[in-house]
């Protein structure tokens, strides 16, 4: 199986907060992998890494079999292959569902309009949005924002799909239908790196699920060992307290 | 006997507008209104200013005010620009810029370019090319600052999505920071233009002709030849009539670009 993501040695700081300690990751091509840990255990710093919004300091990201670590990289090339999903859904908020999925097409990747449009409508359908293209984004619920900003992001026709807590700005009745498309996407095929708190989500998707703490990976393999018999005192500690809040 | 709360605030209302109305008859019966008709609004005089007034005067005021707003927009976008890139010299530069022009009565520009710059470097400019530059470069300053805080405005996961996208910077923000910073600004820039009709009439100390006059020249000329401030009156009536639908379309690009940009309801 080839490799699609491939982390070693990553380290980051802010300031003098070390967030990324060293970091090794692999996802295989068709592979599902989720990251779950405490907040500021660095898994959305992790995955920012993976697309260069935030720089490492030490280590290397692979992408698609470039190393976009290199100073000569193409960064912007590199990430036309990597999909972003954002915990704020971010789409763009002046233009319309179907311009939101059509303008990196078009000024980015150089479709035409007609192709681009059709591509478009392609994964609106995915997503089931097919009936509000031309909504503003402020007209849509934050379950609809975030189902567009996935089609946004499969339009560019991805290797990878990265999600940074896609579900965790929503309402919790709107969150099924997310994790619903998530699901469907997993089960098309679609190489995916997860950071989530749904540790249902984990648990039913995912190939392997990552435990992170304090800038570490303390634990990683299949979902029934992380999460369905952890071997590491601090990966038992935080699911009860996940799985079982009160 | 104590007051209820309701009574206490209908009494307070109730001198409020008392007072209102006293002011407005003092005045009234200060004024002598015979005079003030004679002075100022002499219908006679006032129709003597048509059509030229509208035909030349406010025409001019126009054109000069456009020409100026334009290039100042586009300097305004450019320096706007330069303080947030990444170069410093560029960002002292700019900053120097609008501090300069800033802070410099738009009359000793006018003067300067009319007068110091032609003279400098053995230029001659038209009077329409010396109203741009002039009120392009003052309005520049202001509309630099503008588009910088909606620039900066603009929330940085809109960035972030843009890149994440494949969008190289340059195209991120052409494509979806300068338009959203532009909604969001647009109100200011009606502001701006509003204040650029006004220095417009500055124009009149580069010398001009008649068919060159503007309103404010317009009017004190015609002020010369008619014994009474009616002209004057009748000028400052126009510039209403440009301002005035300038401010409307302000308020109602605000409510529009609120209602778009998702502006939460406790500050609609």
């Amino acid at each position: 199986m080839t490799s699609v993501i491939e982390v070693s040695g990553l380290h980051k700081a802010f300031g003098s907060t070390q967030v990324l300690r060293g970091i090794d990751l692999t996802v295989d091509s068709g592979e599902v992998v989720c990251v779950i840990g405490p907040s500021g255990s660095g898994k959305s710093t992790l995955l920012r890494c993976v697309n260069l919004l935030e720089r490492p300091d030490v280590g290397k990201v692979v992408v698609g079999g470039t190393d976009l670590t290199d100073p000569d990289a193409d960064i912007d090339r590199a990430r036309r292959r990597i999909g972003m999903v954002f915990q704020g859904f971010n789409l763009f908020s002046h233009l319309t569902v179907l311009d939101n999925l059509t303008i990196a097409q078009r000024k980015v990747l150089r479709r035409d309009r007609s192709e681009a449009e059709h591509t478009a409508r392609h994964n609106l359908a995915r997503v089931r949005l097919a009936d509000r293209e031309q909504a503003m984004p402020a007209q849509l619920s934050g379950g609809q924002q975030q189902r567009a900003a996935i089609a946004r992001a499969l339009s560019m026709d991805p290797e990878v799909m990265l999600f940074d807590e896609p579900t965790s700005a929503l309402d919790p009745e709107l969150v099924g239908d997310v994790l619903g498309v998530m699901r469907q996407l997993a089960d098309d095929g679609m190489t995916m790196l997860v950071v989530t708190h749904e540790m249902q989500f984990a648990r039913e998707v995912a190939d392997t699920v990552l435990f992170m703490d304090g800038g570490l990976v303390v634990e990683q393999g299949p979902p029934t060992q992380v999460i369905g018999a952890p071997q590491q005192e601090r990966t038992r500690s935080f699911l009860a307290r996940v799985l079982h809040p009160l | 006997m104590a007051l209820t709360g309701r009574q206490r605030r209908s009494a307070g209302r109730a001198a409020q507008y008392l007072l209102l109305v006293a002011a407005v008859v003092t005045l009234a019966l200060m004024a002598n209104w015979g005079d003030l008709q004679r002075g100022f609004f002499d219908l006679a005089v006032a129709a003597a200013q048509f059509p030229d007034i509208v035909t030349t005067a406010l025409i001019n005021t126009v054109v000069y005010t456009a020409v100026g707003f334009s290039f100042a927009f586009l300097l305004g976008l450019v320096l706007a620009l330069m303080r947030l890139s990444s170069v410093g010299p560029y960002r002292w530069i700019a900053a120097a810029y609008v501090e300069l022009f800033r802070g410099l009565p738009a009359l000793l520009v006018f003067i300067a370019f009319g007068f110091g710059v032609p003279i400098a470097f053995h230029l001659r400019f038209t009077t329409l090319s010396t109203v741009m530059l002039a009120l392009g470069l003052v309005g520049a300053a202001y509309i630099a600052e503008t588009l910088r805080a909606g620039i900066q405005a603009v929330p940085t996961g809109q960035i972030e999505a843009a890149r994440s996208l494949g969008m190289s910077p340059g195209r991120a923000m052409v494509s979806i920071v300068i338009p959203q910073a532009f909604r969001i600004v647009l109100p200011s820039l009606t502001n701006e233009l509003i204040l650029l009709v006004k220095d417009s009439s500055l124009v009149y100390l580069l010398g001009l002709t008649g068919a060159q006059y503007e309103l404010a020249k317009f009017g004190r000329d015609a002020m010369n030849t008619s014994p009474t401030l009616t002209p004057v009156v009748v000028s400052g009536l126009c510039y209403l009539i440009i301002t005035i639908p300038l401010s409307y379309l302000s308020r109602s690009l605000e409510r529009r670009g609120g209602a778009a940009a998702r502006t939460p309801e406790v500050l609609a």
